[in-house]
């Protein structure tokens, strides 16, 4: 297999996707980025403190273990990586760690950030809290109400929430609303971004600070069974515990699987499946594949979930589909609550709405997994408490 | 005859006075609301008329230019019916478009700019598209008699104003850090700036963001070859839905007037 081109480029480009669509003012200041970024990510002391971090405050590695009982009824073998396991309650704190340690050392005592389902929120208003950092979080006024708990997490540890009550008032708004508030306050603060998305440095430097998950995986399913699984599946919003756990297996024989959000049904107009749209276009800051009308309007998702509710994708991502490199299906809400439930049940373990639909397709495809006597890897990116009233909701009709 | 872009800032230079470059968003009020309103604004004394096509995700503006987008989207506004209806337009000052680079993209960056020359369109303003990302645009806007107008803020570096040295058109010069919409307080800073863009370009500089009375117009016009302003105007057509055109033609004029009594 042939080895994977290092990308992104000097411009940010992964392929024809990515790039640096924002206004001028931040045109400055995502130079100035790169450049702390590039020298900390060859520092051994930076890389030592956020190692550190993760290993004493967030608690990695987290567990890789087979799940024997969902394995069993499958008739196949399945893993998972239990991102879920870490403080907060999902992968997102590697990367919070990791930009909140960045923003301290360019000196940025301000903090931003735009939340969906609240968790990059909770992790973000986490490491500021843990450096003295002030935060504010963006979140949509939709989300506020359906992660109720999130917000309230999120002010307990100090930070300040902004309710955006403009456009579809999900992530996608919270999202404008962070870059507007960046753009006005560019000279003090630091913007948080929470996938792999935004203009270049960001995809990649998140990439970077998730590929923790992939590297630990490797080693740890090595160690477990002596080769590799032959799929990983993860699920897709932005895309960052995906690109974090794929990302170390790329050059690998492994079959990649991304599994989206496809709502009510990709064909219903009530959706986030996004790659399997595939049409490009161009939104907060870089060229990727996202849901928009004939003219380019953004046109609204939708999911149950409310991390996978968001209309673009990672421009890696654009890039690794546009390869063929990974493949990406998609799950219905209905399908993800079938998965939420199995799992607590066969597991003990509630995972996440996003992870739900990970291992729903796992349970979808079992038929064509059991030919192939797969080894199957799940990436178990957070934990399901936050959700628990969202389903109950759900399931009375309401 | 329509003035070129390049015309219009000399007859206001030759007048001893800042070009005047109102904003407002097409399909709103609605989009029948259009040729009235250009209109107004040219009898009110606008040298260069800037329109603006809706985005869904208008990130550089503030709360009423996107309330205004939102607004003519909700009413099914779209980019083929704001093309004709410019096409249609008998203005003799230069039109410029307004707009996010996504509508752009997904319509085709040739297509485009071509529909916007055959428009009678002269220049365009997007505001999420910078200018290094802009390369591939430049041949079509350039052989189309199209300016791909650049923008300069308060923290751009030499370095960009030395990219932008052989740009058509103007410098939109972003007078702020922030987004669209009315300031009490003009930047003070803009001035120098105004002065740093000078030493490296040579065509018209227009200063936009946060202009909202003529005082502050005055003001700006007395460093700057034009003034912008959009959110303060597209706030009067708010409010006065049941003269939409007549009160932007005062609004204009009391601008206009107070370039002329620098």
């Amino acid at each position: 297999m042939a080895m994977m081109k290092s990308v992104p480029d000097a411009r940010g480009r992964f392929g024809p996707f990515g790039g640096q669509y924002v206004p001028e003012t931040l045109m400055p200041v995502l130079d100035s980025l790169t450049a702390a970024y590039r020298e900390a990510k060859v520092d051994r002391t930076f890389h030592q403190e956020w190692m550190g971090l993760l290993k004493e405050y967030v608690g990695r590695p987290t567990a890789l273990r087979q799940a024997f009982r969902l394995s069993e009824q499958l008739g196949f073998a399945v893993y998972l990586k239990r991102e879920d396991l870490n403080h907060t309650g999902a992968h997102k704190i590697n990367n919070t760690m990791g930009q909140v340690l960045l923003a301290k050392r360019m000196g940025k005592h301000r903090i931003i950030a735009e939340t969906g389902a609240g968790q990059h929120g909770v992790a973000t208003a986490t490491a500021a809290a843990l450096f003295g950092l002030h935060a504010e979080i963006y979140m949509g006024e939709e989300d506020v109400k359906r992660q109720a708990l999130n917000v309230y997490r999120m002010k307990l540890m100090g930070a300040e929430v902004h309710t955006v009550h403009s456009g579809t008032r999900t992530l996608k708004d919270a999202t404008n609303e962070a870059i507007r508030d960046w753009v006005t306050n560019v000279r003090d603060t630091f913007y948080v971004i929470g996938s792999v998305v935004g203009p270049h440095p960001y995809p990649m430097m998140v990439r970077d600070f998730q590929s923790i998950i992939g590297k630990e995986a490797r080693r740890q399913f090595r160690q477990l069974t002596d080769g590799l699984p032959s799929h990983i599946v993860a699920p897709v919003g932005g895309g960052s515990n995906a690109m974090g756990i794929f990302y170390a297996f790329r050059n690998d024989p492994v079959s990649l699987v991304g599994i989206e959000a496809a709502g009510d049904g990709v064909d219903t107009g009530r959706h986030a499946a996004t790659i399997t749209k595939a049409e490009r276009g161009i939104l907060h800051g870089s060229l990727s594949y996202l849901l928009q009308d004939e003219d380019g309007q953004i046109q609204p998702a939708h999911s149950i979930s409310a991390g996978l509710d968001y209309p673009g994708v990672g421009p890696e991502h654009a890039y690794f589909h546009d390869l063929g490199r990974a493949r990406y299906e998609s799950i219905t809400d209905r399908q993800a609550l079938l998965a939420f439930h199995q799992l607590a049940e066969w597991e003990g373990i509630i995972p996440a709405l996003e992870s739900a639909h990970a291992v729903a397709w796992v349970i979808q495809e079992r038929e064509a997994l059991q030919r192939l006597d797969a080894k199957v890897l799940i990436n178990l990116s957070g934990r399901g408490d936050k959700d628990v009233d969202a389903v109950a909701a759900y399931e009375e009709g309401i | 005859m329509t003035m070129t872009i390049s015309e219009a800032f000399a007859r206001a230079r030759q007048e001893n006075r800042a070009a005047l470059i109102p904003y407002i968003t097409a399909g709103y009020p609605s989009l029948e609301h259009l040729e009235s309103l250009v209109k107004a604004l040219e009898a009110g004394g606008a040298d260069l008329i800037e329109i603006g096509v809706p985005f869904s995700d208008p990130l550089a503006d503030g709360p009423i230019l996107q309330q205004a987008a939102t607004e003519a989207l909700a009413r099914g506004v779209k980019v083929q019916q704001i093309f004709d209806r410019v096409k249609d337009l008998a203005v003799s000052v230069p039109l410029i478009f307004l707009t996010y680079v996504n509508p752009i993209y997904r319509r085709g960056i040739d297509r485009f700019i071509t529909d916007s020359r055959r428009s009678g369109v002269q220049g365009l303003i997007v505001p999420d598209w910078p200018w290094n990302e802009m390369r591939e645009a430049q041949e079509t806007a350039q052989s189309q008699g199209v300016a791909m107008i650049p923008l300069v803020a308060p923290t751009s570096t030499d370095a960009h104003l030395k990219d932008i040295r052989n740009a058509a058109g103007f410098v939109y010069t972003v007078s702020v850090t922030g987004v669209t919409g009315a300031r009490s307080q003009l930047n003070h800073g803009v001035g120098p700036l105004v002065e740093r863009i000078r030493q490296h370009v040579h065509i018209p500089i227009a200063v936009g963001f946060g202009i909202s009375t003529p005082e502050q117009a005055r003001e700006t016009g007395r460093v700057a070859d034009g003034v912008i302003v959009g959110s303060a105007l597209v706030r009067v057509i708010r409010d006065n839905r049941d003269d939409p055109s007549g009160s932007a033609e005062s609004f204009v004029r009391a601008f206009r007037d107070a370039l002329e009594t620098k």
